[in-house]
Formats: structure tokens, sequence, C-alpha cells
């Protein structure tokens, strides 16, 4: 069990989102980076979807009940105090140990979103195949609501968690006795790049004036304050309209980027909704989708057209680069209180170990 | 106009028939809906029928978009006919008083009596245009000319979920308590979103079509205390 002390800011429980409803107006939802979502889950031992906590610029305090595999992707600067209230830097992009107990204060994310994944993923109901919080509507995560103080999450509880739960407790034991434990650690975080984002022409490009278009292309646009899992909003040069800036509601989708009468251009993220009646100057490819989730309000983006060919190699380049960032994690020995964990429950650990 | 491909980033692609709205437009949508489920391909996880055209979401790694985009381009030819996968639904609605807390307004509006709206909106087939705005939420039409009304000059920050209301040519039922500026007319029992339904939480899907039916208030109450007990199959919600 996880209990959660403080959340000084919303933190909410994402996965892969929650395809497949689309056209019942369901939003998509899921983490805004899925990377990062799949590194994290790789450190604490998980399939690349497992639900995590996805957290923006403070992350909460939470105690653990028992003894708990867990880790940070992003740049946190996270803390653990154990009971005695000796406390020990929680380092980012590897495996930790929380014994009985400890708690884990995740403090102040320097990049604009993080996760935090526990071995045997976050025990939640899935709500329409997906454990996403989309408070809009009150669905997945805790009561389809962000996490606050007191909300008590249980752990472990997925198909896979038997095997899981039962590695975890052979790598205590495997540290508890002196051998290489199975607890990882990635030597080359990932940097989100400040790159020009990549984007397709969009389907109402003839909405808007040449003029317009050179603009979206050749300025940066800053983020504004309105920014959240639903969109982006921007400033920026005022994008001209040719053909009025109202469509018939059509299909939209995340990385979208529509410009509403006030020539504002909006990026679409993980939450937006499934159809939008503003035309769309262009959509952002799908490899490039993670990197919005870190935007953060005053940021400036610039915008590079490429084309479909292009896109699909950066999609086939992003899926490969993941998967050798996974497979480029290295073995580590974990800083973590031996003292409490023998006291606690290395007797628990060995009495499930040998069933 | 001629149905057409647009790009909708590398994830997705979008059919469009057209610019405007329009039931014949929509039924061409329906259709290629139809064709393309049929097609039964791999690598799709979302088919998003619009007002007037239609957005598969897929993973381009799975399925090669030049190929694709003409199989859609084929999908667009599909004649339209009554859809195998569209249901005719029979909604029950309480009209009036606390129910509907605009009906007097659209009565004095519009220059007809409130039995006379009653009359004409239970008399109309609705078709579903499209679900979206929140999940589970049908755009219905189209209304009669005269029952044509702009929007409310201020919205209501909570219409009650279960509402059945009116603006332009379109009728809506809110699934969910929401800001609102239609016209509240009446209030359904039926559950319009169950997110229990795996398979279907939506009631109404797009090419759906829907009759009201009116009821008395005791006969709302009755209903509407059955669904709340889940004593009630969905299905007994369809036309007859």
């Amino acid at each position: 069990m996880i209990e959660i002390l403080d959340a000084p800011l919303p933190a909410s429980f994402q996965d892969g989102g929650r395809p497949g409803y689309r056209h019942l107006g369901v939003p998509l939802s899921g983490a805004l980076d899925a990377e990062w979502l799949a590194i994290a889950n790789a450190l604490a031992g998980n399939p690349p979807a497992t639900v995590a906590l996805e957290i923006r610029l403070r992350g909460p305090r939470l105690r653990a009940t028992r003894p708990l595999t867990l880790a940070l992707a992003g740049e946190f600067s996270a803390r653990i105090e154990d009971a005695a209230g000796q406390s020990r830097t929680a380092g980012n992009w590897r495996s930790l140990v929380l014994a009985d107990n400890e708690i884990l204060d995740c403090g102040f994310l320097k990049s604009g979103i993080g996760y935090l994944a526990v071995q045997g993923g976050f025990d939640l109901p899935a709500v329409l195949g997906s454990r996403s919080t989309y408070a809009r509507a009150g669905l997945g995560g805790i009561d389809g609501r962000g996490i606050k103080a007191g909300d008590r999450i249980r752990v472990g509880a997925d198909e896979t968690t038997a095997l899981q739960g039962g590695r975890a407790k052979d790598a205590l034991l495997a540290v508890a006795d002196g051998a290489t434990p199975v607890l990882l650690r990635l030597p080359q975080p990932p940097r989100v790049t400040d790159a020009p984002l990549r984007v397709i022409a969009g389907p109402q490009r003839d909405y808007f004036t040449d003029a317009a278009w050179a603009a979206f292309l050749g300025a940066g646009f800053s983020v504004g304050r309105e920014a959240d899992r639903m969109g982006l909003r921007l400033d920026g040069p005022r994008l001209e309209h040719m053909r009025g800036a109202d469509i018939i509601s059509d299909a939209v989708m995340p990385g979208a980027i529509q410009v509403p009468g006030d020539g504002r251009p909006i990026i679409l993220l993980a939450d937006c909704q499934t159809v939008g009646g503003y035309p769309k100057i262009a959509t952002v490819i799908g490899a490039d989708l993670p990197r919005l989730g870190h935007a953060l309000p005053g940021q400036t983006l610039r915008f590079v057209e490429i084309g479909l060919d292009e896109a699909l190699a950066a999609r086939r380049e992003a899926t490969a680069a993941l998967a050798q960032c996974i497979a480029s994690m290295v073995p580590d020995r974990a800083e973590f209180n031996l003292d409490a964990l023998y006291s606690a429950n290395l007797i628990d650990g060995v009495i499930d170990a040998q069933h | 106009m001629k149905p057409r491909l647009l790009a909708l980033g590398d994830g997705a692609l979008t059919l469009e028939f057209g610019e405007h709205i329009d039931p014949a437009l929509n039924a061409k949508v329906i259709a290629a809906r139809d064709a393309l489920a049929a097609m039964k391909l791999e690598g799709i996880s979302d088919v998003v029928p619009t007002w007037r055209s239609l957005t598969v979401h897929f993973d381009p790694l799975r399925l090669d978009r030049e190929r694709f985009g003409q199989q859609l381009l084929q999908c667009a030819l599909a004649e339209t006919q009554e859809s195998a996968l569209a249901t005719r639904w029979q909604l029950p609605v309480v009209f009036g008083d606390e129910f509907g807390p605009d009906l007097a307004a659209v009565a004095q509006a519009t220059g007809r009596s409130a039995v006379e709206i009653i009359e004409a909106l239970c008399a109309t087939e609705l078709r579903v245009f499209l679900i979206g705005f929140l999940p589970g939420f049908p755009y219905l039409g189209e209304l009669p000319d005269w029952l044509r009304l702009p929007r409310l000059a201020t919205p209501r920050a909570a219409v009650p979920a279960n509402s059945l209301a009116i603006a332009g040519a379109q009728a809506a039922i809110y699934p969910w308590q929401s800001p609102g500026g239609w016209h509240l007319l009446g209030r359904t029992p039926v559950r319009l979103f169950d997110v229990d339904n795996v398979d279907r939480p939506a009631l109404l899907a797009p090419g759906d079509s829907v009759r009201l039916t009116p009821i008395g208030r005791d006969e709302f109450e009755r209903l509407a205390a059955a669904v709340a007990a889940h004593a009630i199959d969905p299905a007994r919600w369809q036309a007859k």
C-alpha cells in the first residue's frame, strides 16, 4: 500500500490510454510522454504501459506501508526519509527500494513532467480498459480525480503481479545475501530536445492565408498560462484565417493545432475532446508528441513542416530509440536502508518466496 | 464535392465528404464506416464518424498509409442504405416543469403551444449525427425549421444530467451534468453512458436514430428508480 501524505499540485494516474471509444466521445487520455512512462515502468520491472503517476512541477510525499520497488523518470529532486528521520537522496532513472514506513518526497521537478512507477503497478480498477484519469468525466484513476492527501492505493494487482512481486522480493533477498540484485539504472537518461516540433500540414491548412502559414513556421510561439492535459494555448503572431474560424466539427487528435477566431493556436494533448469546430492548421507528428507534455508556460515552441514519409521514419526511429534506451539499463545496487529491511520484511519475503 | 482524404497528422486519416450539415452527407459517412468495418483491418484504433467526415486513427507502422488511403476511398463509394450497425431507439421523456424549464420560453419564442412543440419533437425521427463534446453526448437532428432557436444568451452553469435540450437545428441529451447553453425541454430516465458497459458505454452511436415518447412525472420517477437500480436492460429502449 502507498499512502499519499501530501499532494501540493495535481498528479494523475496514467497508462497507455483508452483507445477504441473515440466514436463515443471518450477522449484517448493516457501518459503525455508515453516514452518516459515506459522507461519508469522498465526501471520498476513492469510492462511499458503499466499505470503510473504522472507528475507536474511538484510531486507528492508518500509513505510505503510495505517494502516497494519503484522508479522515478524525470528530473526530480526526490528524497527518502526513514522511520528514524534520516534522509537520503532518491536518484532519478534507477530502481528505488522503500522499506516499511519509509517516506518518498518526490520534491520539485525540473523537467515539465515525470513519472513514478511502482513494481506491479497501482491496483486501480480499469474503466473502459484503462486506469488513466480523465477528470472531466470522472473516469479512471481514483474516482476519476487527481491524487490528494489521505489517499491509500494498493500496489501490485496486475495480472503480472504474482511474478513481479516475487521478483521484487527475490531482488531484496539477493541484495541482503550480497548477490546481484534485479535493480536497474539508466546510464544515459533521455533529454527533451528543444529542436523545432515537426508538423504535417493540417486538414484545414487552406483555411489560412499564406502569410499565416509563413508566420506559423517562421516565428516562435510562447506557451500560455492555459496549459493542461487537454492542450496548450500559444502566444505569438496572430494567425489569420482566410475562410472564417469555424468549421462544421470534425475529428481532432492529440498533436492537432487548432486556431480559433482570436488567431491564437491551441495544441491539443491527450485529454482533448474527440471532435472540434476550429480549423486545424497543422498536426505535430506522433514521434514529437511526448515532448509536448514537458512544455511549460513561457517556453518558446517552434514548428517545422515535414512530409509523411519523414514522419513515418521518425516514428520508426523513436520506437527503436526507446527499445535501445530500455536495453541499455544496467544492474544497480540500490541505496537503501538495509537494517530496516532486515528487521521488518525479510521474513515476509522468505515466506512468500518459498510459496 | 468528391470525397477526399486529409492527413490528420501521421496517425490518422480523415475521409471528408463535404463541409456542411446534411443528413444525406452523414448517411454516406455511416455507409463508409460500415464498409470499413466489413474489411476487418488490423492496426486501426478508432473510427470516428462526424457530421460530414470519417476519421480513422491508425498505427502507420502496422498499416500502410498509401494502400489504406485507397481502401478508404473505396469505402466512400459504399451505397447509402439502412446501416446494419445502426440501432433505432425510442426514448421516454418527461417534458416541462422543473424537467424542462425552458419549454414555456421556447413556446413563446416560436409562437406555438407547449403541446405543439412536444408533438413536433416526438413526431421527428432524430438522427444521431455525432457523439462528442462529452463522452456519450449525442448531437441529434434535424428539428423542424420553426423550432430552430439561437442558444441562450447566458449559458447555465449546471445542466442536470439526462436533460433534453435544443439549439439551432439540433437536439441533444446531456449524459452528465455539465455547463450548457441550450434550451432545456425535458428529461429522460434512460442512462446514456454506463462505464461498466465495456462493449458499448454510450447508449447512442453515430448513425443510430431516436424517437422521443412523452411520459408523465410518475412514469419518469418509476423508470428513473428502475434505471438507478440497474433493473432495466438498455435493449428495452430499442424501437419495437
